[in-house]
């Protein structure tokens, strides 16, 4: 049974990175929370931030970071007071793993994919090689894997497979998070939806929660529980799927809502014009403003995070 | 050019339209050989196995498979990229097979090419005037004024304006619409009479991703293209093609009108394609989707008879495995390689 | 032209891309001074030598710096010529048959040694009637020493330290000790007088055209800038010399084994099938070639020419690792969805590897080509130091041969090998510099932050 209220709650967590033109404000001050056995999907189109906020999470920083502050409690302790080695021992991998984007391009092509499953467990488990490979061969089955294919290299392998072999990759220390970086865009329809039914499996066997970082919106409603959109370095809307995809609040969800091509819809798709901010110097006031059709006075302000019944939006038409 | 067009070859096939095929692809494979240790042969990957069908000018066609089923072979082979094994790709009348190197390079001056990456497919570095200056050096337009003139052209047509500010950009300086609509406005710029685009949109971002649609669609009309438009994405396939071919292990299993095909599918294959599309849904990820277990054949010892019967959830025992099914019309202009509609 | 702009800006931000730039700047302008004061015809000359091009420097004569860096100074090799100037000329018409003319010759002598030799080179004009000359010695303390006196031809030397007579004169003493000697030192131990010297000449020309010049040489301890090799050569000629060749051989071999060996790479994989094939076999095979053997039997039973030895060069440099990592960069190239567009166009094959293979890689290229220099630098000298240099050019190697040759760190002198030894290391530390630092700018990935 949950010991604690929250899964994960993070708060005001900000990442910038140092460049020559000036500070990348890829993540600015974004909070969200979830719950134990629960999926959230970050929802964002390319350069809004959403892999660096990954990144911030799982504390995977490249060298030119220039500002990382805030907090990500998780099971009620501060990881963000760790030292670095103190994480990397106690919270990567053991309480929370990644499936980075394009993982089944990322295996070591020269080791047996079976290895590769087994080394987090050896690494993070403290395991021998030996031991470590039930666990793998426990998540292979998970994720639908057949046993034999532990003795493969990953050239051996489709793409479907080894996009599998990543996820158990970061099942094998039973984390009780997995943040998945676009887990499927490079993949096929059907190998999509294997992969989707793969992981509403594992959440409903293992109990396991997942952030999904994502610019699909069709293919994240596969396994979102919540929705967070997120737009040049902030999260705009938090909100339950239910009501987000019936009706979402924010005017860049309603965009990026009409956006989607729809199957039988004979209603043509809607795009929004002009170009996100950039993140090096984001415009005062509300970031979306600029391409808002409902804009107004207000918006040249801050917007603040509105509560909507349980849903947390930042626009000033809900003020 | 006029566009009423003298076509001698057999037409296999009905068209879906009165009008005379600008292309006509028949019986068309593409075999390559495997090699062991660079000589020796090993088997032949049949990319392409007998694929046929008609294109009227002006007709926009859908192109839909998963990665592997043959569907860029095709593609290049329709390019001119790749050399038929067997069969014949008839353009405008003429067969590509007896093209000569002045032909050859006139049948590329009237096929666009529309690529997936915008990023990769534009030359890093070279600026955009340069990238749509090349298809014209290499077409023969002699005249530097005419040359940008056609530019300006091109450009404005894909709404790159003012054009003076893109001109002297590289590729990394632009954002992915605006790098596809530079890519768009190179497959323009010889103003040619067939557009091959190949998922032209899956790289793009959701917001800019409908806005290439669109624009694609108006070029269409505006321009009486032909458009040949591959995806793995049936979502966007209705919103600018006619007809739909799906394709599997390298030959068309369905060919259609696209309301018939999302409405009334035929083939198991598509009906798991359109099983696996998922429109944006809380109750989605409530539910498991109905996926055919296994995963595509290879194409180097495909299974015998029709290529889906080991993942087929209907396949008739004793029939599927064994024999090749051909193609049956149950409705009108909707054909299915698929033995559960056979005609007495 | 931009991107140009914006690598010398980006260059800017790299120290060691700014010391090589600076130090390869100075090094063309030596090359540029050494061939506008030097011409090649003029260094042949010059480096072919011989006692009369040479006959005032002293043999294996160390560098004057020395004197920087040991308390006791040598004394440097002294020249002073009437003709260029260096001296006072006096002319005092007389009377009609006999004119004075006076020569005097000032020099600062503040060394704490003796010279070794004390040479004059008369040359004078006359008819019938042969000028006389009288040598006159003025030492700081104002004595005053007659040194000879003598009716001189055309050409006439005159070696004070090989006269007898005036070692008697001086006491016994060796001239080139007893004309420098402070006469309140030790006899037996003598030390210089430091002061002002003068020397005057006064001659006395019997015919109305007649002329006398006079060229002093004080042969010291040391000699030039740059020292004096065993043939009384002034090592300077080959050092500045050396430079332009040094920097000609390394840019043309580098550049041409660079361009070749892409271009042919960027042939093999996009014809792919038998040419690639053949490539790969001739550069296998050129692997196992052992190189500097070929080098060295092309210069001992072909020709020493440096052009031919970098021809060779070029030629078994171009089929070795490097066809193999740049066919392996233009394979993945060869896959770019741009190069397929351009197929689409319709493209010829000649078009897509030169202007689209190829120029995908010149950012890779130019820090290569830039690091790649100095290894053929080296390689001219260590030619040259196995005696296969070019014959007739001087170079730096050569000046290392011959010191080796000669024994040169076996006579402790350190500077006839040290001197070119510092300009190869200098010019290669400059070229590695600038490389690294670009192959940083030109590969974002290396960028260090």
């Amino acid at each position: 049974m949950p010991k604690h209220e929250k899964l994960l709650q993070i708060k005001n967590l900000t990442l910038y990175f140092r460049t020559q033109k000036g500070d990348v404000q890829a993540v600015d001050g974004v909070d969200f929370d979830l719950d134990y056995n629960r999926a959230v999907v970050i929802l964002g189109e390319s350069g809004c931030g959403k892999s660096s906020l990954a990144k911030a999470i799982l504390r995977l920083l490249p060298r030119n970071v220039s500002k990382y502050t805030g907090s990500i409690v998780f099971e009620g302790n501060d990881v963000m007071k760790l030292s670095d080695e103190e994480y990397r021992q106690n919270v990567r991998w053991v309480a929370m793993s990644l499936v980075p984007q394009a993982a089944m391009n990322a295996l070591n092509p020269v080791i047996r994919v079976g290895d590769q499953v087994a080394e987090p467990a050896v690494v993070h488990l403290g395991l021998s090689k030996s031991e470590a490979l039930q666990p793998a061969l426990k998540m292979f089955r998970h994720v639908g894997v057949p046993d034999d294919f532990i003795d493969r290299y990953p050239f051996e392998l489709s793409g479907g497979m080894r996009q599998r072999v990543a996820i158990a990759m970061a099942l094998v220390t039973s984390p009780g998070l997995i943040i998945l970086d676009e887990p499927t865009s490079a993949l096929d329809v059907l190998t999509q939806a294997n992969i989707f039914n793969v992981l509403k499996r594992i959440k409903q066997e293992l109990g396991t929660s997942f952030i999904l970082i994502t610019h699909d919106i069709a293919t994240s409603s596969e396994l979102a529980d919540d929705v967070a959109v997120m737009y040049a370095g902030q999260i705009v809307e938090t909100s339950d799927a239910k009501r987000f995809f019936h009706e979402p609040l924010h005017p860049y969800s309603q965009k990026l809502m009409a956006s989607v091509p729809r199957l039988r819809q004979e209603k043509d798709p809607e795009f929004i014009t002009g170009q996100p901010p950039s993140l090096i110097n984001p415009p005062k006031g509300c970031r979306f403003a600029a391409r808002c059709p409902k804009r107004f006075e207000k918006c040249a302000e801050e917007p603040p995070v509105i509560e909507k019944d349980g849903r947390k939006v930042r626009c000033w038409l809900y003020a | 050019m006029s566009n009423v067009t003298t076509n001698t070859a057999e037409v296999k096939m009905t068209p879906s339209s009165e009008k005379q095929p600008l292309l006509s692809i028949q019986n068309l494979r593409v075999w390559f050989e495997l090699r062991r240790f660079g000589f020796g042969h090993a088997g032949w990957v049949r990319a392409v196995d007998g694929v046929s069908f008609d294109l009227a000018a002006g007709e926009a066609i859908a192109v839909v498979g998963e990665s592997g089923c043959g569907k860029s072979s095709l593609m290049k082979s329709i390019l001119g990229l790749y050399k038929p094994t067997e069969g014949e790709i008839v353009f405008d009348g003429t067969k590509m097979s007896e093209y000569d190197r002045a032909k050859m390079r006139w049948y590329h001056s009237r096929v666009g090419y529309i690529q997936q990456d915008p990023y990769g497919a534009l030359p890093p570095f070279m600026t955009v005037a340069r990238i749509l200056e090349e298809p014209l050096i290499v077409a023969g337009v002699k005249d530097k004024a005419e040359r940008e003139q056609r530019i300006l052209k091109a450009m404005e047509e894909v709404k790159l304006t003012p054009q003076d500010d893109f001109l002297p950009k590289f590729p990394h300086m632009l954002s992915g619409g605006q790098q596809q609509r530079v890519v768009i406005a190179r497959a323009m710029i010889m103003e040619p009479k067939l557009l091959v685009a190949d998922e032209p949109v899956s790289m793009l971002d959701a917001s800019v991703r409908v806005e290439i649609l669109k624009l694609l669609r108006s070029l269409q009309e505006n321009h009486n293209l032909s458009v040949i438009y591959i995806t793995h994405d049936l979502a966007t396939v209705s919103y600018f093609s006619e007809r739909i071919f799906v394709m599997y292990a390298g030959k068309l299993v369905e060919k259609a009108k696209v309301q018939q095909l999302l409405h009334n599918p035929l083939h198991p294959y598509t009906h798991a394609l359109l099983a696996a599309t998922s429109d944006p849904d809380a109750d989605n990820a409530t539910r498991y989707r109905d996926v055919p277990p296994g995963e595509p054949p290879s194409l180097v010892k495909p299974p015998s008879g029709c290529r889906f019967h080991p993942r087929c959830p209907k396949a008739i025992a004793g029939l599927c495995e064994k024999e090749d099914p051909p193609h049956f019309e149950p409705e009108a202009g909707h054909l299915v390689a698929c033995w559960l509609y056979k005609q007495d | 032209m931009r991107s140009f702009i914006n690598t010398l800006k980006e260059i800017g931000r790299y120290p060691s891309a700014i010391a090589g730039l600076v130090i390869i700047g100075v090094l063309i302008l030596i090359s540029v001074y050494a061939l506008v004061t030097i011409p090649y015809d003029e260094a042949v000359r010059l480096w072919r030598g011989g006692e009369d091009i040479w006959y005032a420097n002293p043999k294996t004569a160390p560098p004057a710096w020395y004197n920087f860096f040991s308390r006791k100074k040598q004394p440097v090799t002294l020249t002073l010529s009437s003709q260029r100037g260096e001296a006072e000329r006096e002319v005092l018409p007389g009377s009609a048959e006999a004119t004075d003319i006076n020569l005097t010759y000032t020099f600062d002598y503040q060394y704490d040694d003796f010279p070794t030799e004390l040479t004059f080179y008369f040359t004078s004009k006359f008819a019938a009637k042969q000028p006389f000359v009288a040598i006159r010695w003025v030492t700081p303390d104002g004595r005053e020493l007659r040194v000879a006196d003598f009716g001189i031809n055309a050409r006439q030397t005159y070696r004070a330290t090989q006269d007898e007579k005036l070692k008697r004169r001086l006491g016994g003493l060796s001239p080139e000790i007893g004309l420098f000697a402070d006469p309140n030192s030790d006899p037996d131990n003598p030390t210089p007088l430091k002061g002002t010297y003068q020397i005057r000449i006064e001659g006395v020309v019997f015919e109305p055209e007649s002329d006398i010049n006079a060229e002093f040489v004080l042969q010291g301890k040391l000699a030039g800038w740059a020292g004096t090799d065993h043939q009384r050569r002034d090592l300077m000629v080959p050092l500045l010399w050396g430079t332009p060749v040094a920097l000609a051989f390394g840019l043309v071999a580098s550049l041409g084994t660079g361009l070749l060996t892409m271009i042919i790479a960027a042939f093999g994989v996009w014809y792919a099938g038998w040419v690639d094939e053949l490539i790969q076999r001739i550069t296998e095979i050129n692997l196992v070639l052992p190189f500097l053997s070929i080098l060295i039997m092309v210069g001992t039973f072909y020709s020493r020419s440096i052009w031919t030895i970098l021809g060779v060069t070029i030629l078994l440099s171009i089929f070795t690792g490097g066809i193999k990592s740049y066919r392996a960069i233009f394979m993945q190239i060869k896959e770019s969805t741009y190069i397929e567009a351009a197929r689409a166009y319709g493209a010829s094959d000649m078009r897509i590897i030169f202007l689209y293979l190829i120029p995908r890689i010149i950012p890779l290229l130019i820090p290569g080509l830039i690091s790649g220099i100095p290894a053929f630098v080296f390689l001219e000298a260590s030619l040259a130091v196995l005696g296969l240099g070019d014959p007739v050019l001087p170079t730096w190697g050569k000046i290392i041969n011959n010191a080796l040759t000669n024994g040169a760190l076996y006579n402790g002198q350190y500077y006839w090998v040290l001197e070119p030894a510092a300009l190869l290391m200098i010019t290669g530390l400059a070229f590695a510099m600038l490389g690294f630092s670009l192959d940083r700018i030109f590969n974002p990935r290396l960028r260090g932050l």
